[in-house]
């Protein structure tokens, strides 16, 4: 019986050379593949289409929680809980409130930002199949890598192999599962 | 297209001849493989003797109380408060490195970032110490916040020390956030490398599971870009709140409404005289020349430069408004600091933040890292005094000659202000040998080979 696997994988050398083959493999039909690189590549992400995510809108609704909570705590401390009379100044002195509102905004978006950045990228996830493979810990490094995954409906061991290897890859490794 | 001639020579931002693998190699062996240099013990060290001093000042502190400093009415805000304006302004040159740079598309930034970063979060950490142990019982710091309590009271958020409050510790936090967002791939990179179990271990706990994945990085970008946003603005607004708890007294000398952009001006300036004081030694150390390269130097002090100039004309503005608006207790307190008891501070100020920078005009003097070395220390202890002279001799003499009183610092407002130095040393040399100290992932793409070749259409 054979073993199930999580997908092929193959290894490139510079990231023309990854880019040119993400855009192949999408060219052929595969959709549930997966790129790797030591840094962000622009071209990759118009390549395997990512350009949108979700997480301009997070950051924006953080921003508007912190900023509505910011002076709604500001006013309900100084004129429903606390209300004390400084120099005869109105309680709902709003132009005090701007500095904190301010700043709890920036707050709140800033930690939607991280917070909706590690869940949109499913991290953290000390495990995931593509580190079994031994030379991955070189995606860290200077080499790039594609892989296809088995739960691609296009997906076909030996046809995937063959189409990778048409690529001219250095290496095509078996991601286990 | 390749036979075409190769009109426009694109500008390096390193030196040539790296790869993907030598500059990981180089910028990792630093934290795992190379022997640790006899400056890191030496610099790790000094700090840490300079830390047992600052916990020492502050245990007396904790027993007797802020009688120690030269704390007298009417100067009740002294040392404290200068120090705590002086390491927030440090901070700056951080953010505007990582996220005004970054926004600006400034790409030289790359290889600097990450240390700057650091100085930003341990500058922050030692400021904050100052207003905390200024309460006097600094045990209930926790009182400053608002929070449901049995007594009944909160904070009057009509004070900008209240601002204070928020907009430093908004700081601190988005500072840190920030920081270990960049810090994550190359954790991962490090967690690759290491050989060692527990380095492994640690790394990869804090690496999160980093894997490179093409759809985490366009959301990483996104997050990146985000981030940068949301500090932009908020540094601005730090320093600028900073100097509310200046304006919105009625001190003369403080209330001014030019404070804000002139605190803001000196923080940055103030804070890549730090960026430069810490850059010189690390690379000549660590052999970094060809990633962190005599342009990264020359524009540093270049920023110098042009925020000293903005500091000279505040001022110039200063005294000229002062002048010019006819109070005469405005006009007494510039007076006071030209001529008072604390001319020498003035003067000297004016020689540190003013003439001493003009050097910086000759790129003979900026090419050469020994005087930049220099000025940048020459500045340094020039913003300490631009604060002290406006903090202490505005509150020495201020309306009733009757009330007037000199402050003496004494030998405990010394340690704590040395001590917090020991404490930034002491972290950021923890930070040079346990994480990369430039940014491996964003120096990669400055590579010539990070360019994706396109084919021409056909």
């Amino acid at each position: 019986m054979i073993k199930p696997i999580y997908g092929l994988m193959a290894e490139f050398e510079t990231p023309t050379a990854l880019v040119a083959a993400a855009r192949a493999a999408r060219e052929k039909g595969y959709r549930k593949l997966d790129a790797y690189s030591p840094f962000p590549i622009e071209e990759l992400t118009d390549a395997l289409h990512l350009h949108h995510n979700k997480l301009p809108l997070i950051v924006l609704l953080g921003g508007i929680v912190g900023g509505l909570a910011g002076y709604l705590l500001q006013y309900y401390v100084t004129v429903v809980y606390f209300p004390i009379n400084i120099a005869g100044r109105p309680l709902h002195s709003w132009p005090s409130y701007i500095v904190i509102a301010f700043e709890t905004t920036i707050l709140f978006a800033a930690i939607s930002a991280v917070l909706g950045m590690l869940a949109l990228c499913g991290l953290p996830m000390p495990y995931h199949p593509t580190f079994n493979v031994p030379r991955f810990a070189l995606a860290s490094r200077n080499r790039f890598f594609l892989c296809i995954e088995s739960r691609d409906p296009l997906f076909d061991r030996a046809s995937t192999i063959e189409f990778l290897e048409t690529l001219e890859p250095r290496e095509v490794s078996e991601v286990a599962p | 297209m390749a036979d075409e001639p190769n009109v426009h020579q694109p500008k390096t931002d390193i030196a040539p001849g790296y790869t993907f693998g030598t500059v990981t190699d180089q910028i990792a062996s630093v934290v795992l493989t190379r022997r640790t240099p006899f400056f890191w013990y030496a610099a790790f060290g000094a700090g840490l003797v300079l830390l047992l001093l600052f916990l020492l000042a502050v245990g007396v502190l904790f027993v007797k109380g802020t009688g120690i400093w030269g704390l007298r009415t009417p100067v009740m805000w002294g040392f404290a408060i200068t120090n705590f304006v002086w390491w927030i302004g440090i901070g700056h040159a951080g953010t505007l490195i990582s996220a005004i740079l970054l926004l600006l598309n400034q790409r030289w930034r790359n290889s600097i970032n990450r240390f700057a970063e650091a100085m930003t979060l341990f500058a922050v950490a030692c400021a904050g110490m100052f207003p905390v142990l200024h309460l006097g019982r600094p045990w209930l710091a926790y009182w400053l916040f608002p929070y449901p309590n049995t007594m009944g009271v909160q904070p009057n958020f009509r004070s900008p020390l209240v601002w204070d409050v928020f907009a430093v510790s908004t700081y601190a936090t988005v500072s840190l956030m920030f920081w270990f967002v960049g810090l994550m791939p190359d954790l991962a990179t490090l967690r690759d490398r290491t050989h060692n179990r527990l380095a492994r271990f640690a790394y990869g706990i804090l690496a999160m599971g980093w894997r490179g994945s093409a759809r985490h990085w366009s959301v990483y970008e996104t997050a990146t870009l985000l981030l940068a946003g949301l500090a932009t603005p908020l540094v601005l607004s730090v320093h600028t709140v900073v100097s509310f708890d200046f304006t919105i007294a009625i001190v003369p000398g403080w209330h001014t409404t030019f404070l804000p952009p002139y605190f803001v001006a000196g923080a940055i300036y103030s804070g890549f005289a730090m960026v430069l004081a810490l850059a010189i030694p690390l690379r000549s150390i660590y052999g970094l020349q060809g990633l962190i390269t005599d342009r990264h130097l020359d524009n540093s002090a270049k920023v110098m430069l042009a925020t000293g100039l903005i500091v000279a004309y505040a001022y110039i503005l200063e005294t000229f408004s002062a002048w010019y608006g006819g109070n005469t207790y405005e006009q007494a307190m510039v007076w006071h600091r030209m001529t008072g008891p604390y001319a020498v501070s003035y003067w000297s100020l004016m020689l540190c933040n003013i003439l001493a920078p003009q050097a910086l005009w000759f790129k003979r003097v900026r090419s050469k890292p020994v005087f930049l070395f220099i000025s940048a220390i020459v500045v340094l202890v020039g913003m300490w005094l631009e604060r002290y002279v406006i903090i202490v001799s505005s509150l020495a003499q201020d309306f009733l000659p009757s009330s007037w009183s000199i402050f003496q610092a004494t030998r405990w407002d010394w340690a704590t202000y040395i001590g917090t130095i020991g404490l930034f040393l002491f972290l950021f040399f923890l930070f040079i040998r346990l994480l990369p100290m430039i940014s491996i992932f964003e120096v990669r793409t400055l590579l010539p080979s990070a360019k994706v070749e396109e084919e021409a259409e056909s």
